[in-house]
């Protein structure tokens, strides 16, 4: 009894720890964005210089401006189509459904490198080009999958009896979706429409291949400025990503268990 | 049997494609159809853009075999793949297994979402935290003076183990979540049942509670691995001049040398290995899920 005791703190102790290595550095270059010296040198000197001086950077300034603005339509449209494309494969049964699922994989699996380099190929062959159109087209397709699965999570635990009862008691196909379905549903479109603001909002490798000078986004212009050498700027920048990400996830977290206890 | 009848009312493809199309249209134009161009990319010559002269070529796959460049730089990228997998293993396992079998209520409700959380945040700016930690007269080198009696210089930054840290802290949460999923569904029964015949704990460990959540390791490993084989921002950042990988090569086709065709080849040679390996861990996963 007394070794599953040890044993058992041991193993908190180790979750600390890996806790502890999850969190230092994105603490640690938290804090040096409110160090006074321009090379992170310690001792420590409190400013907020760096933060003030973000905006003056008219180039970052409209890269968080495309950001937020394709992070938003981004989870608009994936959300409508990702929400109707669950409705389908929830009520329909039909040939090819499996195919149509197993489809939803591959955005998910292949390393965005290769869709990332395959999609400028693409908008490139056809005419659409690098630019904000093509990010957000690359962003919405790497959405949907992520959308489709949370929001078809959600369908698994509604009972279709109810829908059926909807309907012998004289409401249409409109009226059953939007006042029986979607309201029960609604947490799991939540969910996944703050996925897609994430998946959009955090994007970096498509965004790299598909973006041109003038037109960028947050990530992309960070990689940038980080290539070019380190600046209290950049963890500047970097800490309210960070924070504005986290606490999304949080939010999310409200909606969707993440796989945990139901 | 409801279910059946509900559901069973309601067949066809017919009904549900003008659900299905907006979606699927999209996925088609933004994903199927560039890596099919992509794959028609990697046998022209050149671009056919502006008039210029193309021709088809097996050529960009010749490279690839002729030029060991490029195969000793996919070997190395798989090497590295496998080491930050196995190292994702090595630390996330354990604490997974904490998570579902030690931990209770809130506490393991709390601490999951915080090793989950870094995953859903951005990735870039993690791995720029790094810098932070890893270069000289970085954090590590200042606490580890301030702590030694002896002076060293750490200056882990631009090198090999840099480069594995920031791909392990990037994708450590994976193995967590998946291994947790397969851990907390063994029902702990079967595990008192071990001890009580006079199993060891290692035993148990060995017989009844590895092979019960292999499919979380495999996922796990398959889920690692795949991004890791491809990743180049990450090497970029901290490898600097080691940071040389089968990712970095693709990108520099792309954005440095402007050899579309080729790159096309080389991603769609590493969109091969990884179906390849996708397949191969396909099978447990379904008998998983």
């Amino acid at each position: 009894m007394a070794t599953t005791r040890i044993l058992e703190w041991l193993g908190r102790f180790y979750v600390v720890l890996l806790l502890g290595f999850l969190y230092l550095p994105i603490i640690i270059m938290g804090a040096m964005s409110f160090n006074a010296s321009p090379f992170y040198q310690l001792p420590f000197e409190w400013t907020t210089d760096w933060y003030a001086s973000l905006w003056q950077n008219d180039q970052l300034i409209a890269a968080t401006r495309n950001s937020i603005e394709i992070a938003v339509i981004t989870t608009i449209i994936s959300t409508a189509l990702g929400s109707m494309a669950s409705l389908a494969l929830y009520r329909y049964e039909f040939r090819g459904k499996k195919v149509l699922q197993a489809l939803l994989f591959p955005p998910i699996a292949i390393p965005w490198l290769i869709t990332g380099t395959a999609m400028l190929i693409f908008f490139f062959g056809v005419g659409i080009g690098r630019g904000l159109i093509a990010i957000l087209l690359g962003h919405v397709a790497l959405a949907l999958p992520y959308v489709i699965v949370v929001v078809s999570a959600r369908l698994q635990t509604f009972a279709p009896e109810l829908e059926e009862a909807a309907r012998s008691l004289g409401a249409n196909q409109w009226q059953v979706t939007m006042r029986v379905t979607l309201p029960w549903i609604m947490p799991g479109v939540i969910a996944g429409g703050l996925f897609a603001f994430a998946v959009s909002f955090d994007q970096f490798v498509v965004s790299y291949f598909l973006s041109t000078p003038g037109q960028t986004t947050l990530p992309v212009e960070i990689y940038a400025a980080i290539r070019k050498g380190f600046t209290p700027e950049i963890n500047a920048v970097s800490t309210i990503i960070i924070v504005v990400s986290m606490g999304l996830m949080l939010l999310t977290a409200r909606f969707f268990k993440f796989g945990g206890e139901k | 049997m409801a279910d059946q009848l509900a559901t069973g009312s309601r067949r066809g493809l017919r009904p549900a494609l003008p659900l299905l199309l907006p979606a699927y249209l999209w996925l088609t134009v933004a994903i199927f159809l560039p890596l099919s161009a992509m794959v028609f990319f990697s046998f022209m010559t050149d671009l056919p853009l502006a008039g210029k002269e193309w021709a088809f070529t097996l050529g960009n796959y010749a490279a690839f075999f002729s030029q060991s460049l490029y195969s000793t730089l996919l070997f190395a990228s798989l090497r590295l793949g496998l080491e930050v997998t196995l190292w994702c293993v090595v630390i996330g396992y354990p604490a997974a297994y904490v998570l579902a079998k030690v931990l209770k209520g809130r506490s393991r409700e709390a601490i999951f979402l915080l090793v989950i959380l870094p995953f859903w945040s951005n990735g870039l700016v993690r791995i720029f935290s790094w810098a932070m930690v890893l270069r000289e007269g970085g954090i590590l080198d200042t606490a580890l003076n301030a702590v030694l009696p002896f002076k060293i210089n750490i200056d882990l930054m631009y090198s090999y183990p840099a480069v594995i840290i920031g791909l392990v802290h990037s994708y450590v949460p994976y193995m967590v979540l998946t291994c947790y999923l397969t851990l907390q569904a063994i029902d702990d029964s079967l595990i008192e049942a071990g001890r009580s015949l006079g199993a060891s704990r290692r035993q148990v460990l060995r017989r009844v509670i590895i092979p019960l959540s292999m499919p979380g390791l495999i996922a796990g490993s398959a889920l690692i691995f795949v991004p890791v084989v491809g990743s180049f921002m990450e090497p970029r950042i901290l490898g600097g001049r080691t940071g040389t990988f089968y990712g970095t090569v693709i990108e520099d086709q792309f954005v440095a040398v402007f050899n579309w065709p080729l790159g096309a080849a080389l991603s769609f040679i590493l969109l091969a290995v990884v179906l390849i390996i996708l397949a191969l861990a396909a099978p447990v996963l379904r008998r998983a899920g």
